[in-house]
């Protein structure tokens, strides 16, 4: 990832006139890059990394990381069947992978039996689907790089030569 | 007098009361520290941890553990091409700061005189005091760089007779002034000139942005009469485990290693440990720092040129050392007033001598979230007034 990309990345409230003034480059090519970047598709979105656990809102909800087995359609492979099971708004992440079972899906739902439901009534049953296993996530501890309990403040001493 | 007079005559920081002001306020952002912002890496946090565990905790060996220095080794082999035999040429040391007051201790007699170009680090003057020695002090200027030159070492020697050695640390503190291997061959011609040692404090040398390093031992001539002297703590970001190395020739470093066992013994085992795994696979590590620093050293130097505080781009090193000429303070007057009007520290330049009056010493070793504040606040200071 180039410069620019990596700054966004990691904190994407970087204005473009402090990526320039990190990366050295001139303001205007910076606002070029970035929109040429959001235009291709590179830059998906900008998007607060939230921690759910700490809301203490009533509104629940529950987690759960679901191997699917399919049989892959002729002529299209894995694809077109992936795109029908992650149309479904309760699947948050779709991930085709090697190994034992070829899809690993996130699924949200309000509580153990939304999710049970959506697996039994919408998934299982699609066609192509040979099988699936539903894993319930209990905790999070680590997302993308970011841990997620707030780690004790070591001071530093405020001056030192 | 119940003090040593050689310690009673030793100056005493003429900020420190400054410094103690500092440290007691909460709140501050401070620009005023001199070691990284980041914990050192996991991985070597953790092989401390497992060798206390595994309950390694006595003595080592005077000279430090066999498989640091062999490790040691064959990092500067690997890294600068340079060769030292671990078992004769090589201590490990307690930080740079015991390798360097060793090596003063070692080399010295009573009234030697030690050439050191300023601004330096506070304690090169200090350690040659202590050590009996007398230091020369070379001011550098912000035409140069703050570099010296070797038309300044020259006179120096020329002028002072009995020079015994010659003092660098590159890239600096508090100027993050570094040196191109042309710049290190002229002063080494100088060197040879007038025969003298050379103790060289390289500790930020992984953080040099715009050349490679040039470690002074490996200019030709200089091996058998340099003391090199490098550690752990800014690139590894290990401060705290103090620890360090010296490599040089074998009269100097076993007179270094007398000195040594007596004093200290040995450098702590698990930090020792922690060495090991940071030269075996910090690399990355490192290079991940060095892309930051880099990044705020940018946004740093420009910052305070539009602020109108003219600063240099430094080589090296997580400082810059901007003037203040702009708001006709003295820089104790100016740090103390931006501390308690916009809760910024930062090290006014006299701290490094009384020719830097019109400097200060800012730190980038802090996230840039703390450094766009610190400029912002920086800025409003000045224009106000």
């Amino acid at each position: 990832m180039n410069d620019i990309l990596k700054i966004l990345a990691d904190d994407a409230r970087v204005t473009p006139a402090e990526i320039a003034k990190l990366t050295g480059k001139n303001l205007a090519s910076v606002k070029k890059a970035i929109s040429q970047y959001e235009k291709e598709g590179v830059i998906i979105k900008y998007k607060a990394v939230i921690n759910q656990d700490l809301i203490k809102e009533a509104s629940s909800f529950v987690r759960a990381l679901i191997e699917v087995n399919i049989t892959p359609q002729k002529d299209v492979g894995f694809d077109s069947v992936a795109e029908r099971i992650y149309s479904f708004s309760e699947v948050k992440s779709c991930y085709l992978l090697s190994g034992a079972y070829d899809l690993l899906l996130v699924v949200e739902g309000e509580n153990i039996q939304t999710v049970a439901n959506f697996v039994a009534s919408k998934l299982s049953s699609m066609e192509n689907v040979r099988g699936t296993t539903t894993h319930f996530l209990l905790k999070k501890y680590k997302e993308d790089g970011e841990v997620l309990k707030k780690s004790g403040n070591h001071k530093q001493l405020n001056i030192s030569y | 007098m119940r003090i040593s007079k050689k310690v009673e005559q030793l100056a005493p920081s003429g900020i420190r009361a400054f410094f103690d002001l500092v440290l007691g306020m909460k709140d501050v952002i401070s620009l005023g520290v001199g070691e990284p912002d980041f914990v050192t890496p996991w991985h070597i946090r953790e092989k401390a941890i497992y060798s206390l565990e595994k309950g390694y905790t006595s003595y080592t060996s005077n000279k430090g553990m066999v498989e640091l220095r062999k490790e040691l080794d064959s990092f500067l082999e690997h890294r600068f091409g340079i060769n030292y035999d671990w078992e004769e040429e090589m201590l490990i040391t307690v930080g740079v700061s015991e390798g360097m007051d060793l090596a003063m201790r070692a080399i010295l007699n009573p009234g030697d005189k030690v050439v050191i170009p300023q601004p330096a680090y506070v304690s090169y003057g200090p350690c040659v005091d202590l050590a009996g020695g007398k230091p020369i002090f070379l001011e550098t200027t912000l035409q140069s760089k703050f570099k010296v030159t070797p038309k300044q070492i020259d006179e120096a020697c020329q002028k002072e007779k009995n020079v015994k050695a010659l003092l660098m640390g590159y890239p600096g503190n508090p100027t993050g002034a570094s040196y191109t291997k042309t710049e290190l061959n002229d002063i080494a011609r100088v060197v040879l000139k007038h025969g003298l040692l050379v103790v060289s404090d390289e500790i930020y040398d992984e953080l040099t942005y715009d050349f490679e390093h040039t470690p002074f031992a490996s200019l030709k001539g200089m091996k058998n009469r340099t003391v090199y002297l490098n550690g752990f703590s800014k690139a590894y970001a290990m401060t705290g485990f103090r620890i360090g190395w010296a490599c040089g020739p074998k009269d100097i470093i076993a007179a270094m290693t007398k000195i040594h066992q007596y004093t200290i013994m040995c450098v702590p085992i698990t930090s020792q440990m922690a060495a090991i795994e940071a030269l075996h696979s910090g690399a990355k590590s490192v290079a991940k720092m060095k892309e930051e620093y880099l990044r705020r050293r940018r946004f740093v130097v420009q910052s305070l040129n539009e602020i109108g505080l003219e600063c240099h781009t430094p080589e090296g090193a997580f400082y810059v050392f901007p003037s203040i000429k702009k708001v006709k303070q003295s820089s104790l007057d100016f740090a103390k007033d931006l501390l308690e009007k916009k809760k910024v520290a930062l090290v006014p330049g006299v701290a490094f001598g009384k020719f830097c009056d019109q400097y200060v010493r800012i730190s980038y070793a802090s996230s840039f979230e703390n450094l766009k504040e610190a400029m912002a606040r920086i800025g409003s200071y000045i224009n106000k007034s």
